[in-house]
């Protein structure tokens, strides 16, 4: 399959610029760039979402005009979207089949064939999940698996993976990079889109790198490297460097003490952590998924009732205290499901970030408009969110910007502890450099930063001090310097509770 | 990156995006203008009066429903809320308020009946937003059970009887009860005067101040607002109160303007109130909406009835109308969304 000088215009902009791109039998071609670097876009026009306006794709050489989805299906062309679109009510068959096996007399479904049919494609995959389990009990790692048996189910020869990787852990992931090499053998191709990109040299045939919507640079995945994809993406700018930081040692502003909370079906346990979380120092919260580490942010900034244990706040106990109050003395927090958690898409830029600390903006209850540009004005310059204007709609941001202005939300009141979820999930690696320099810059004025990541790399370059969690256990607990990408993993991995003993904080 | 340049695909063509964005207004051009041609007396300043009074009633329990609205909420239970205010107003007017520990009874001056009354209301609407609120109910079931509480209090508050001739007893000091919904200042009736002061009076809430930027945030994403700080769950209790207060107020509009109080009162009256709402382009899904828009809706709705009226066509053809109509609206909302 091959995409040969395609043009997309939408309205008056330009989103790709005459880009050619091959996917060859048996290959992983990987695309990779920064939000709106035209990725997306690209991929929807080979997966028939979107129709070039110049150009033309082509199947074995033949010139197609795509006419949807369906058609795409038709010509073996599968995409597996970032979002899952899974209906969690139903089973896995059911999901697998949900267009029919094609085989059906009168509408009449033959559950028996669909399961046998849906057996067979995750046998394929070497998967042993249950076709009658409902998808809303497997893991997250296991409805992805199912996407891309939806979409094998449908004899494809071109698999679209769209950043796959961004809800797994790293066992998953592994299971997904078998999945892909026994892809490869059957003679699949795949374009893969992504980024994290340690894991594109390793899944990775061929590299493509796009920016503003051209292809800035091809390689074989052999002669890349790293710091030359890095190069490639953002031109000139620089890349992440591990700062001389001497952090403060200063005084424990948050404490939680065994914290325990149950499992249920979407949380993960939480059993016994305790933790302090000091001034002028950023916590690092590593842990693969299911961890506890949203789970447990929730619960300091009172978002989640914890069974057990005290959250202490500038030497007061707060575990009772509501959401607001406790942002009312400065405990700040951003989610990491911005769609969800994070953004309001009906409200602009400006009243997104102004939100957290309206009444200083406000007389009476009534908001005086100059105070409130005055300070998300502010906001928006000292964090560099690229937005039009403080009254662009949110959702037209990036996802980088987005998460520049949730943190300019919580930075708004004034916080004097911050907890970030995962703060660069999902967002380019330029927004990634910027959002790091600012947590460096908030730590150096006297702030305590937690964040959370499932990126060894990044918290290794970011905080002062580590924590892991590893099943809802807190099972290390030491100052970055003691650190090393090895001791963290096998401190993800380790299913005991803590065999290391929490030591003193820096 | 697709959002941000799907952002940038132009409208469509102008002239049918500005159609789409004030549809409303067209709708209620397009209806004054076909009674106006069918109707020899539509277009007197009577007929405007009257139309204005009727829309004023639409209009009021629409203004509360909107705040419930842009919550992501819903209020099924004004209509009932409407019916038992006239009935417990008819009944402070007749047999006054019985202290019977004190062993005298209370006959309230006709404003105290009416802050009575539209407390009642908004302590009604307050159970709404603590069972939608505190205790997670879905605010379509929740509201539905007050509707049929309240509909069945007005009901034994006279043993399904009318409270008959509320002009009131010289001798209690308690008359003028009528003037609220037949009286006329300066040629305009009551109604109308008191729908103007509401209706800027919610607008400036809605749009100016801290309480409506969070209405409309819970209404965005309730998760995100209590993340932000956002007392979700007080600015749900305070919105069913507002819509709990303006039924009250309309409940007593009707009764007033009949001088006499019906339990069986405001019946269906919530759905002519969402009906304006969703007209005024409101989303029910929440955080989309304005008080102006809900204004121009019940004026779509009230000038389409008594246009209707006027014209003879019969009642069943009406609702036939009303519904199309009220489809109509939310497809065009959609289509406009669409076209971003």
């Amino acid at each position: 399959m091959r995409a040969q000088g395609v043009v997309k215009r939408y309205g008056g902009v330009t989103a790709l610029h005459g880009v050619d791109f091959v996917v060859e039998p048996g290959q992983v071609h990987v695309l990779i760039g920064e939000n709106g670097a035209g990725k997306s876009t690209l991929m929807k026009i080979l997966a028939g979402i979107e129709t070039p306006t110049e150009g033309e794709v082509l199947v074995d050489e033949q010139p197609v005009r795509l006419a949807g989805v369906r058609d795409a299906a038709a010509r073996g062309i599968g995409m597996v979207h970032q979002e899952l679109n899974l209906c969690p009510n139903l089973t896995v068959a059911e999901n697998i089949f949900l267009l029919g096996t094609g085989r059906e007399r009168l509408g009449r479904l033959d559950r028996a064939r669909e399961r046998d049919m849906a057996r067979a494609v995750l046998a394929r995959l070497r998967q042993d999940i249950d076709p009658d389990r409902r998808v809303d009990s497997l893991s997250i790692g296991e409805q992805q698996i199912v996407e891309i048996a939806k979409a094998l189910a449908e004899e494809c020869r071109v698999l679209i993976l769209d950043e796959p990787t961004s809800a797994l852990s790293e066992a998953e992931v592994e299971v997904l990079f078998e999945v892909i090499a026994d892809l490869k053998r059957q003679g699949v191709g795949l374009v893969y889109i992504s980024h994290r990109l340690e894991e594109l040299l390793r899944v990775g045939d061929r590299i493509t790198v796009m920016r503003d919507g051209r292809v800035v640079a091809t390689a074989a995945a052999a002669d890349a490297s790293v710091a030359w994809i890095i190069g490639q993406m953002l031109g000139e700018e620089g890349q992440l460097e591990r700062a001389e930081s001497l952090p403060i040692d200063g005084l424990a502003v948050l404490s939680l003490e065994g914290i325990r909370s149950p499992r249920d079906r979407v949380s993960a346990a939480l059993h016994g952590i305790d933790l302090d979380v000091r001034a002028g120092c950023i916590l690092g919260i590593y842990g693969l998924l299911g961890a506890g580490r949203t789970e447990l942010l929730e619960v300091a900034i009172g978002a989640r009732k914890a069974a057990e244990g005290r959250v202490t706040f500038q030497g007061a106990d707060i575990s009772r205290l509501s959401v607001a109050d406790r942002i009312d003395r400065g405990l700040l927090f951003v989610s990491e499901d911005r769609k969800q958690q994070g953004i309001f898409a009906n409200l602009d830029v400006g009243r997104n970030i102004s939100l957290s600390d309206l009444a200083s903006c406000a007389r009476h209850g009534v908001v005086s408009d100059p105070a409130e540009a005055r300070a998300v004005d502010g906001m928006i310059a000292r964090l560099g969110v690229k937005a039009a204007s403080r009254l662009s709609a949110i959702t037209a941001l990036s996802g980088g910007n987005q998460q520049k202005a949730l943190i300019g939300r919580a930075l708004l009141p004034g916080p004097k502890v911050l907890l970030l979820d995962e703060p660069t999930r999902g967002i380019d690696v330029g927004a990634r450099a910027e959002i790091f320099s600012t947590i460096r810059e908030l730590a150096a004025s006297g702030l305590a930063v937690v964040f959370t990541s499932s990126d060894v790399l990044e918290v290794l370059a970011i905080a002062d001090r580590v924590v892991v969690l590893s099943k809802g256990h807190l099972t290390l607990d030491q100052p970055v310097r003691q650190c090393s990408e090895e001791i963290l993993i096998a401190a993800a991995n380790q299913a005991a509770p803590a065999l290391v003993a929490p030591q003193p904080a820096i | 990156m697709s959002a941000n340049v799907k952002d940038q695909v132009v409208n469509g063509n102008g002239a049918m995006a500005i159609m789409l964005r004030f549809r409303t207004l067209l709708a209620l051009a397009l209806v004054l203008a076909i009674f106006s041609v069918l109707a020899p007396n539509f277009l007197t300043v009577a007929n405007a009066m009257i139309m204005l009074k009727h829309i004023a009633i639409v209009a009021i329990l629409a203004i509360g429903m909107t705040f419930v609205i842009l919550t992501g909420g819903i209020d099924l239970s004004v209509g009932s809320i409407a019916g038992l205010s006239g009935m417990v107003a008819g009944a402070l007017i007749l047999d006054g308020l019985p202290l019977t520990a004190l062993g005298y009874v209370i006959y309230p001056s006709i404003p105290l009946v009416v802050v009575l009354v539209v407390a009642l209301g908004a302590a009604l609407g307050l159970i709404n937003g603590v069972l939608v609120s505190r205790l997670k109910v879905a605010p379509f079931i929740a509201t539905l059970g007050t509707l049929y509480m309240a509909r069945g209090a007005a009901l034994l508050l006279s043993n399904g009887a009318t409270f008959p001739n509320l002009s009131g007893n010289p001798a209690l000091g308690n008359q003028g009860f009528g003037w609220l919904g037949a009286g006329v200042v300066l040629g305009v009736p009551v109604p109308v005067w008191l729908l103007a002061v509401l209706a800027v009076g919610a607008a400036a809430v809605a749009g100016a101040t801290t309480f409506g930027r969070r209405v409309y945030a819970v209404g965005g994403s309730e998760r995100a607002a209590l993340l932000s700080g956002v007392r979700v769950d007080r600015i749900k209790c305070a919105v069913y109160a507002i819509s709990g207060a303006t039924a009250a107020l309309v409940g007593l509009l009707v009764a007033s303007d009949l001088v006499a109080a019906h339990p069986a009162s405001g019946e269906a009256f919530e759905l002519n109130g969402i009906a304006a709402v969703v007209l005024g382009g409101a989303s029910l899904a929440g955080g989309r909406g304005t008080i102006g828009g809900t204004l121009v809706g019940a004026c779509v709705i009230g000038v389409l009835g008594d246009g209707m009226v006027m014209v003879g066509i019969s009642e069943f053809w009406q609702m036939v109308i009303k519904g199309a109509v009220i489809v109509a609206a939310v497809v065009l909302d959609r289509l406009q969304e669409r076209l971003g």
